[in-house]
């Protein structure tokens, strides 16, 4: 379990992050949504500690990361993989170099055995004949498939997505986000996801934190999120047509 | 104010960049790329600088001397030493911050803005030291080399622009450079170029991984790397000559 404890980020006065906490299970999607400039970045940064809060407590299994020193944090970060928004891959380096590459850097692994290790995750995520290719030379799809076949190839135990469905088609995101629930099962994993994709918040969205300006405005399960009463929170779920449509015929049924 | 705390900021990037690696291997293998991007990488225009910096070099000499008291090998000995003392540790070096030193800054510049930096943090890695590191040992290593084939190219150059322009013969110009070499000078120019070479890279590295921002952050670093280390290479030229010419 991910516990995090009356977090507090600002950047040059302005309050990014304000006084967050809040849990995220194990086996479990766990969803950090909110619009856009809500403070959902950052707050999994500071989770990852990419970004250092001014206040607060994260406690990874009950471990304090933050106070951690440097070596400890390196020990916690190898138990972690992540997507990132735009797959972040090493341009230099081919797909296969790309998922062998934390496998190169902490383990004993045999080249043999790195590369049989990275092609059991690229299958894993569907991806067949792209080993040799650059990032470059791969579709945007491809590159979190990628991207995620490299975040499970040292066998993580917390797995952070940071909007993982941006700039992909609705078959692909389906794809990204079913992909994403398996492998959360399969390797029974705590999942963290920010977005904004309500398709991802219906689909496999499980335990659901929302961020409204740098607040936690609401936190709990997707079979509440239809029926809560917070005016924010509506407001940005039922925004568009079909979620109201959704909202509508759900009340119906329950009537 | 905030020149202070850039140097601050480039010290703590310094202490990151020496701590110990992660896989002394994969560093290690990392060193020999650097090496054949920058050395094999720089040769060309290295060559083609130098040959036309030691004809230059060569024929505004001969301009200069007219007193016909003095020998025409003596633009051989001008040539040769301002090549080796000067021309190709800090003017080549000035050429090559223009070429490795963007080239540094922009690679490590967008790995920061497409968050390639991040995943190598994520990962448990030391970014600065695993992205820069293989560099500053492969640039202290390669570049004096590029830096002697720069010499030997400029005084070939001298000698073939002297020839034919005929305004130095060439048994004079043979003789110029071997008459009264100083073999210190050598030493001379090669302690410039590891430190030239050090500036190179960290300064160039610093900016590139502390970019912020899209593709004109990149850019701008990129310009910042180079304008930076070529203003330091000069400072350091001047202190090191002080040190062991003065």
């Amino acid at each position: 379990m991910i516990e995090v404890k009356n977090l507090n980020k600002s950047f040059e006065h302005k309050i990014v992050l304000n006084n967050i906490s809040c849990t995220f299970e194990k086996g479990k999607i766990n969803l950090i949504i909110g619009g856009s400039g809500s403070g959902k970045t950052v707050f999994q940064k500071c989770i990852v500690g990419l970004l250092t809060p001014e206040s607060g407590t994260v406690l990874y299994d009950g471990r304090d990361f933050l106070n951690m020193n440097k070596n400890q944090k390196k020990e916690v970060r190898q138990d972690i993989g992540m997507l990132f928004q735009g797959g972040a891959l090493f341009d230099s380096l081919t797909v296969e170099q790309n998922v062998m590459f934390p496998l190169t850097m902490f383990t004993d692994m045999t080249f043999i055995e790195r590369r049989a290790r990275a092609n059991e995750c690229l299958k894993r995520v569907n991806l067949d004949n792209v080993n040799k290719l650059f990032p470059s030379e791969i579709s945007g799809g491809m590159k979190k498939r990628v991207a995620i076949a490299r975040a499970i190839s040292n066998n993580p135990k917390y797995l952070f997505c940071d909007e993982p469905n941006s700039g992909l088609d609705p078959v692909t995101s389906l794809v990204i986000d079913n992909l994403i629930k398996d492998i959360t099962e399969e390797y029974d994993i705590i999942t963290i996801i920010n977005t904004h994709d309500m398709n991802s918040v219906i689909e496999i969205g499980e335990r659901i934190v929302f961020l409204y300006k740098g607040n936690l405005e609401w936190q709990g399960t997707n079979r509440e999120l239809m029926e809560v009463d917070n005016v924010e929170l509506n407001n940005f779920i039922f925004a568009t047509k079909i979620m109201q449509n959704m909202k509508h015929n759900s009340n119906n049924q329950l009537s | 104010m905030n020149h202070i705390f850039e140097i601050g900021r480039y010290w703590i990037f310094m202490k990151g960049l020496f701590t110990r690696p992660e896989k002394w291997k994969v560093y290690f293998k990392q060193i020999f790329v650097e090496m054949e991007s920058m050395g094999f990488g720089s040769l060309v225009i290295v060559a083609i600088n130098s040959v036309f910096m030691g004809a230059v070099i060569t024929i505004q000499s001969a301009y200069n001397i007219l007193n016909p008291a003095v020998p025409l090998s003596a633009i051989g000995i001008v040539a040769r030493d301002s090549i080796i003392i000067e021309f190709s540790p800090t003017i080549i070096m000035m050429v090559l911050a223009g070429k490795i030193g963007s080239s540094i800054s922009s690679e490590i510049g967008t790995m920061r803005v497409t968050e390639q930096i991040d995943a190598l943090e994520i990962m448990g890695i030391n970014s600065s030291g695993y992205l820069v590191l293989p560099k500053l040992v492969a640039a202290v290593s390669i570049l004096p080399f590029v830096v002697i084939l720069s010499m030997f190219m400029g005084i070939f150059g001298g000698w073939i622009a002297g020839d034919l322009t005929g305004v130095v013969p060439s048994n004079d110009y043979l003789a110029g450079i071997q008459n009264g070499f100083l073999p210190f000078n050598v030493t001379f120019a090669m302690v410039k170029t590891v430190v030239f070479s050090y500036i190179i890279t960290t300064v160039s590295a610093y900016h590139g991984y502390y970019t912020q921002g899209g593709s004109l952050e990149v850019g701008q670093s990129s310009t910042k790397a180079v304008v930076y280390s070529n203003i330091l290479i000069l400072i350091f030229d001047y202190i090191l000559t002080m040190l062991f010419l003065a």
